[in-house]
């Protein structure tokens, strides 16, 4: 018999190959020093912005490698560090502080290879530096705040159906509301009266008869840990996006945890600010008698201030804060009958009976929400760290059509992306949750570059350590599993790079110097058999064929088991050790790959086809 | 070339008794060593923060613990790493301190007593809540990957030899983490990773074994089981001993080279290597042997559905 290869193994190793090596390619281009820039609030970036920046750039001396408008966002690229900070600086006084610049590595991809999807493997902050921020949210915080609004709305709700009571308390301890009534006729009406408000309470009834604990569903209470998780990524989100941070990651992890990767940031301590600091939504009448001229000269009426819209507009309210938003509950866009976008509003029991009061003579007013939010100025206090600015702006103003109540909504809005922005904004005056930092990893860009080169280092020379052991102790053979390991690697760095979600950490580069000692084994399985096949006296050919064969049962079932541990390592692991768990299993099945169907194309490429009394193994 | 070449099969099971004896030892000692020293938990584990910083001129460590001191850290752990310019500050956590401002107030402190700017490698921070949840998961992710084998292999194989890969690998572990201990080394993330990566390979040699053990078994049909089992280790021997080799050669090259944020992953795995290989060669195959292995397990036609039955009689 001989050893002849079949012709799908002919496509399938090579055409494998070449596509990994393709999506691997990438890596191989230098990072070009870029600045992205984009529009912040009342901003866009248009042609117009693009020319008169290149313009600008021109003009000081700065070679532009290159400067590209897409998504609405600038990416200028550039051939030094120095022209890319002195660039930024240009751009920054150009531009004012309606555009955000941050600086970034941009992959120098070729159009060819951008446009079948390939792009360079991604870094791990320990290889790249930057900050991560594990937070945690204060889930109780918000289920005690819904609490108490439930204590609130049932005395309303009790008192306005002429139920009476001794005492409604709000128990955070058990997560309930304990409600002491009069008789135990009563205690059936109140149950049925609140049951009927709202479907998801639970109720449970005490021995005495004449009181009820009223809690709230496990349903209920996952709806709020959501809630207060989503609201929290996307206040954070909005403000990572301010600071300026190319590609920053703001992610869910498990039921109360929020990771923040900043790539790039070494300053910290303006991380942290950023993060910790609050932002406070409050409704005010407008005030439309007093003089707006006067007010921008610096006369404000008594009683009113001056205030500007998102879009630079002055608008002059009135000092007495209608409402704060720490009684808003919940906010949404949506469409009224009309079709028309509108947020609506649901406020806490108090809030509502505030906004009541407050709206009753004011109908036919103009009621404006005004946003406050600190961020980092330019200026640089005695500590070290920017200044933190206090910015206050006008989101919305409506006309105040009937007297307000718990639920209100807010129409004339343009578009309905408008309107989830600010739907967005009037839940982020409202933080239900605080968040506190819980684990934070800074990285230093020195320490990265070192990690980078130490790893391409330990990968080298253990390659070189093991392609030297395998070509003396297997001789021929040994070349040919030599091979099989260089494609190895060229297939994992192409998965890797051609996966999304892989990103490679130092422990990840660990994981590749050992993936090469280990991806020789299935190789040394499969040429002791054929050894061994051939002193039992069988043919040249038949001891190839045998040995493959018999060797692949073992080597599917040895891996399996190492997968198994991967995918453990991948479900417990945190950032670094997720990259190792993710080269580990790239690196498992491509070792099995290349061993199993690489090889014995070679083989039976290069001894298959002949008789022969031999073998150089 | 050829390391070993056997014209007769080892009698590797006559030192069966004495291989058991060995690892009871290194078992027993290994927990008398957590029992006394503990485990050098890492930061990752116990909370608190670490500060990496680059000076300028090697440092005076004596100077830099007066400045900590002085800041108000009198408990710092101060240590070069790696090499002589770089200084490792380990602050525990205390709850009388605003631990997310450690990292800037320690590197100011530095930079005020330095003519020279130092420089901020790396700043850690871990809370108290997330090192300890570490430790669980950690812990619970080592016995899903044991108990994941265990199935695995009872179903693919037998019971028996089940019980002794899960045994091989609870030695392997257990040996490793005492290595830790005994030495004090610093146990963090990566050496979790390490750990666990060591059950996946170890697994796998103990598989090739045990792969071997069931074709010798139909293919000697009249050797008793000790002879099955030596000459199935003796014809895998070669393939042992050069994976292991070459595993071992690519991790010495990362112990040296790899820097020092990977010293204790190379030095958990090259440990633990060495001793998965001395025990997918005695204990897992011995503790098949001493439960009672036979050739009448092997050989059913449909071994999964016999085995998953035995597999589940069994605890």
């Amino acid at each position: 018999m001989l050893n002849k290869n079949p012709l799908w193994r002919y496509i399938l190793v090579p055409g494998l190959l070449l596509l990994a090596l393709l999506y691997a390619l990438p890596n191989l281009y230098p990072e070009d020093p870029a600045l992205h820039i984009s529009a912040s609030r009342g901003g866009v970036v248009t042609e117009q912005t693009r020319q008169q920046l290149q313009h600008s750039f021109t003009a000081q001396g700065i070679t532009v490698k290159s400067l590209e408008l897409s998504n609405g966002q600038l990416l200028a690229r550039f051939n030094s560090t120095e022209a890319q900070l002195q660039a930024r600086e240009i751009a920054n006084r150009e531009l004012g502080a309606n555009y955000i610049t941050a600086l970034n590595l941009a992959p120098a991809t070729p159009h060819w290879l951008a446009a079948i999807g390939a792009s360079p493997m991604k870094l791990g902050l320990d290889l790249r530096g930057g900050v991560h921020f594990l937070l945690a949210v204060d889930i109780n915080a918000a289920l005690e705040k819904n609490l108490t609004d439930m204590q609130q709305s049932f005395r309303a709700d009790l008192r306005e159906n002429n139920i009476r009571y001794r005492s409604i308390q709000a128990d955070p301890v058990a997560g309930q509301v304990q409600l002491l009534l009069r008789s135990a006729e009563d205690v059936t009406k109140a149950e049925a009266l609140l049951k009927q408000r709202d479907r998801e309470l639970v109720f449970s009834l005490s021995a005495d008869e004449t009181s009820l604990q009223v809690g709230i569903s496990e349903l209920r209470i996952k709806e709020i840990r959501d809630y207060a998780l989503e609201q929290n990524i996307t206040i954070i989100r909005n403000r990572v996006n301010e600071i300026g941070v190319a590609e920053p990651l703001v992610q869910r992890q498990g039921a109360d945890r929020i990771v923040v990767q900043l790539p790039g940031v070494q300053d910290t301590a303006q991380a942290k600010e950023i993060l910790g600091a609050t932002a406070s939504l409050e409704f005010r009448l407008v005030d439309t008698e007093g003089d707006i001229g006067a007010a921008i000269a610096g006369r404000a009426p008594v009683g009113s201030s001056l205030f500007y819209s998102r879009d630079g507009r002055p608008v002059l309210l009135e000092k007495r804060i209608m409402l704060t938003g720490d009684h808003i509950t919940g906010a949404s866009s949506g469409y009224d009958e009309y079709s028309r976008p509108q947020v609506l509003i649901k406020l806490d029991a108090k809030g509502g009976a505030m906004l009541s009061a407050a709206s009753k003579d004011a109908v036919g007013r103009r009621m404006a929400s005004v946003f406050t939010e600190y961020k980092p100025g330019t200026e640089i206090a005695a500590d070290g760290n920017r200044v933190l600015l206090k910015q206050q702006e006008v989101i919305n103003d409506a006309t105040i059509t009937m007297r307000l109540g718990r639920d209100f909504s807010i129409t004339g809005i343009n578009t309905s992306a408008e309107a989830q922005n600010l739907a967005t904004l009037l839940r982020a005056g409202a933080l239900i949750a605080p968040v506190q930092i819980i684990e934070e990893r800074t990285i230093g860009p020195s320490l990265g570059q070192e990690n980078i080169s130490l790893g391409l280092t330990a990968i080298g020379w253990g390659m070189a350590a093991v392609l030297v052991f395998m070509a003396v102790y297997y001789k021929a053979f040994g070349m040919v599993a030599n091979v099989a390991l260089l494609a190895n690697l060229v297939l994992i760095i192409g998965l890797l790079s051609l996966i999304p979600g892989a990103t490679l950490t130092l422990p990840g580069m660990a994981g590749i110097v050992l993936t090469v000692g280990m991806a020789v084994d299935a190789n040394v399985l499969i040429f002791e058999r054929i050894r061994e096949e051939l002193a039992e006296g069988k043919s040249v050919q038949q001891a190839i064929h045998l040995g493959y064969d018999r060797a692949f049962a073992t080597i599917a079932d040895s891996n399996i088991t190492t997968l198994l541990v991967a995918l453990v390592l991948f479900g417990i692991g945190s950032g670094p050790v997720k990259g190792f768990a993710v080269t580990l299993a790239i690196g498992i099945l491509t070792s099995i790959f290349t061993a199993v169907v690489g090889t014995r194309l070679l083989v039976n490429l290069i001894w298959g086809g002949r008789r022969l009394q031999s073998l150089p193994v | 070339m050829q390391v070993f070449s056997f014209t007769r099969p080892l009698n590797f099971m006559r030192l069966k008794w004495p291989a058991v004896l060995l690892s009871m030892l290194l078992l027993v000692g290994s927990l008398g060593s957590f029992a006394l020293n503990g485990i050098n938990w890492g930061l990752d584990f116990t909370g608190g923060t670490v500060i990496e910083a680059g000076f300028a001129q090697p440092a005076d460590l004596v100077a830099v613990r007066q400045t900590l001191d002085g800041a108000g850290y009198g408990d710092a752990v101060v240590q070069l790493f790696g090499t002589s310019r770089d200084v490792l500050i380990r602050i525990p956590l205390r709850p009388d301190i605003a631990q997310a401002v450690v990292g800037d107030t320690v590197l100011q402190a530095l930079n005020a007593q330095q003519a020279e700017p130092v420089t901020m490698r790396r700043v850690e921070f871990v809370g108290p809540s997330v090192g300890e949840e570490l430790k669980q998961d950690g812990g619970l992710a080592m016995l899903a990957a044991l108990v994941g084998i265990l199935l695995y292999v009872a179903m693919r194989f037998e019971w028996r030899l089940s019980v002794g890969a899960v045994a091989a690998l609870a030695h392997d572990v257990i040996l490793t983490l005492g290595l830790f201990s005994v030495l004090q080394l610093e146990f963090d993330l990566t050496v979790l990773a390490a750990i666990l990566a060591l059950i996946g390979y170890s697994i796998n040699d103990t598989i090739v074994v045990f792969d071997r053990i069931r074709e010798t078994f139909r293919k000697l049909r009249d050797g008793s089981t000790a002879e099955v089992i030596n000459t199935a280790i003796t014809s895998t021997l070669n393939r042992t001993v050069i994976t292991s080799l070459t595993t071992i050669l690519v991790l010495v090259v990362l112990f040296y080279l790899g820097g020092a944020l990977i010293h204790g992953f190379a030095t958990a795995l090259l440990f633990g290597i060495a001793v998965g290989t001395y025990s997918s060669i005695y204990v897992a195959s011995a503790i098949a042997e001493i439960l009672g292995i036979s050739r009448e397990d092997m050989l059913p036609p449909l071994p999964i559905e016999v085995d998953g039955e035995n597999g589940h009689g069994q605890p």
